[in-house]
């Protein structure tokens, strides 16, 4: 695959045929997806789909029933443990609700990646927890709170800041903006396109936030009927006349809705 | 460490600090020496040049290395300059740049006097825990009369669930243990009893112990480890995911909801599982009494019947739904106190056993002095 600059990329996860099911029923039925190093890959698809499933069963979460996922190369079935990890250790997850250890304080859950990992000093610990959190958008004042006592926005902003405590190649992000509001969703739209541009990050994006999909995301992959039913930039998709992505990404609440819709418009306007 | 990972050389006024290698996070821990190193040791330098054009690689890790070295010299007042960076990495240094570390100071705090806290802490606890409790049967009592006028607002259903959690489920080891304790009484008593050559009087102290005391504190102890901890769970896992919050708001009382029917459940499982239980340990020790002591079943029997009446019994029954209550009232109020961590759900159950457990045997010692005082 070529990209748009015209180089070629470097494929970091590469998944073929996978399958999952519960019981009879089939959730991903041969999905085929390719992510890039240094992109970020929106991952859309209705409720239910099945896109949290995909991304548990990449990282390993969930069991599948066939097809192969590689990660950085590393074929995750016949992984062993030490493999396992390694491959582990490279990538950082945000979990849709945070997951933060609700028994730690802000800064041990940032530092907790970095005390099982690496052997750093405690100083070191401390000047990279608070780093990161501003990296983040945050202050010293929330490292010694507990998550519970944390607004829904801050939590997400926490959870990105451990997801990134080991700086990871690849950061796997489950609706990172749902739950915020449209500045906070906005800003953290922003804060991962800057944190993608400084760190080299590879970001894979569940998302639901249509904006999201318009501001950072390079590339878009659909998911529908446990298939991968598009993947590519965003004119893609608007020039896409699947029934489903024509709701999605020119149904009524989206922004290309209203930009369509007003080009449409002034289009008419002259001539007539 | 074999490699070097920042070399110094002086040009002049000027000090050369060059980078080598990768600045990753698995050599953060060298680098950190090497940087503190370089830094204390041209801790004089006015003007510093730092090249990092043979830095291989550059994460945040080495990034807020270079920014604390940075930060040491101008420190001292010297100017830095760092030259020969990828253009990449200029982005994640500008951003660490930004990076204030003075977070706002706590006064130390004296050891002695957290220590004094704690403990005024913990007792002034215990004060708000009964306070809670009380409030909590006092709620109890509110949606128990509401239930009473509109019985239809019972949660009949509920109830029924939890007595099968409570009582049906809970019968297996209720018989095994109290026919086990039953068994061991049985031969203790006989072993010293045969030395004064009273072995009979066993089918005495067997009778009076598991009727008036014995059966009923073993179930009550048991319902606390196996129902009450989970009422405390069960409760403080909703109360974290706001599900109390929930029902609260769409006009529901949690108390007539959550807590009612569960601890009606106990007040109706408790006396049966005593009565069960009370048979088992008598069986139990009966069985004991004849295998190991050489009694009769007809003469244990016999014996029994004489040694014991039916205010025997009724005393050990009475006391059945007063306990159920104490221990319901305390997992419930303990689940209520959960707050957002997963420690404290632990905490919680925890303390509600080892609360109602206690509180179940000074209830008992109360019961012995009201009933030698009317004389049951």
């Amino acid at each position: 695959m070529v990209a748009g600059n015209g180089k070629a990329k470097e494929t970091v996860i590469e998944a073929r045929g996978v399958t999952v099911g519960f019981g009879e029923r089939l959730i991903l039925n041969g999905v085929d997806l390719d992510v890039y190093r240094g992109e970020i890959l929106g991952f859309v698809g209705g409720s239910g789909a099945g896109k949290s499933v995909l991304m548990r069963t990449i990282i390993g979460l969930l069991p599948k029933r066939g097809g192969k996922i590689s990660v950085f190369g590393q074929d995750m079935d016949i992984a062993g443990d030490a493999e396992r990890q390694a491959v582990e250790r490279r990538w950082g997850v945000l979990f849709q609700q945070g997951a933060l250890f609700s028994s730690l304080t802000v800064k041990e859950n940032l530092q907790f990646p970095l005390r099982e990992y690496l052997r750093l000093s405690q100083r070191l610990m401390d000047e990279l927890a608070l780093a990161k959190l501003e990296m983040v958008g945050l202050d010293a004042s929330v490292l010694d709170k507990i998550p519970s006592e944390l607004s829904g926005g801050m939590t997400k902003r926490v959870a990105l800041a451990r997801a990134l405590a080991l700086d990871p190649d690849i950061v796997f992000l489950d609706e990172p903006t749902s739950g915020l509001d449209p500045i906070g969703a906005g800003d953290f739209d922003t804060l991962i396109a800057t944190l993608q541009r400084t760190l080299g990050l590879t970001v894979y994006m569940v998302t639901h936030d249509l904006d999201s999909l318009h501001t950072v995301c390079d590339r878009i992959a659909v998911l529908a009927e446990g298939k991968i039913i598009a993947a590519g930039n965003m004119d893609a998709m608007l020039a896409s006349e699947h029934p489903w992505l024509k709701a999605y990404f020119r149904g009524k609440r989206s922004r290309a809705g209203h930009v369509a819709e007003a080009a449409a418009q002034a289009r008419l306007a002259p001539q007539r | 460490m074999a490699n070097a990972l920042l070399i110094d050389t002086t040009e002049g006024e000027t000090l050369r600090l060059a980078g080598a290698g990768a600045w990753t996070s698995t050599n953060a821990q060298p680098l950190e020496q090497e940087i503190d190193a370089a830094a204390r040791r041209h801790a004089a330098a006015k003007q510093v040049a730092i090249d990092m054009g043979a830095v291989e690689r550059l994460d945040t890790f080495g990034a807020w290395l270079l920014e604390r070295l940075v930060r040491a010299f101008e420190g001292h007042g010297a100017t830095t300059e760092i030259v020969g960076l990828k253009q990449d990495y200029r982005a994640l240094i500008d951003e660490l740049r930004q990076v204030k570390l003075e977070g706002p100071t706590r006064a130390p705090v004296n050891p002695v006097v957290a220590a004094l806290a704690a403990v005024g802490r913990n007792i002034a606890g215990v004060g708000d825990t009964l306070v809670a409790v009380l409030n909590m049967l006092g709620a109890i009592c509110v949606a128990f009369g509401r239930v009473i006028a509109h019985p239809r607002r019972f949660r009949f259903t509920s109830l029924v669930h939890q007595l099968d959690n409570v009582g049906w489920k809970g019968v297996p080891i209720i018989l095994l243990i109290t026919f086990l304790v039953g068994a061991i009484i049985s031969q203790q008593g006989i072993f010293h009893f045969r030395k004064f050559g009273a072995d009979i009087y066993v089918v005495d102290m067997i009778g009076i112990l598991v009727l008036r005391e014995l059966g009923v504190l073993i179930v009550c102890i048991m319902v606390a480890g196996r129902s009450g901890s989970a009422y405390t769970a069960e409760l403080g896992a909703m109360k974290m995911r706001e599900e109390v919050d929930a029902l609260r708001t769409m006009g529901f009382d949690p108390v007539e909801v959550l807590v009612l029917p569960r601890i009606l459940a106990l007040i109706i499982g408790v006396p049966i599982l005593t009565f069960l239980g009370s048979l088992a340990a008598l069986y139990g020790g009966g069985l004991v009494a004849w295998l190991y002591g050489g009694i009769d079943p007809d003469i244990f029997l016999q014996r029994l019947k004489e040694a014991i009446d039916v205010k025997t019994f009724e005393v050990g029954m009475i006391k059945a739904p007063f306990m159920a209550l104490v221990v319901g009232v305390v997992a419930c109020v303990e689940g209520m106190k959960v707050k957002g961590s997963s420690e404290s759900l632990g905490l919680q159950t925890t303390a509600s056993v080892v609360e109602s457990i206690f509180l179940v045997i000074v209830l008992d010692g109360f019961f012995a002095i009201f009933f030698a005082s009317i004389g049951m």
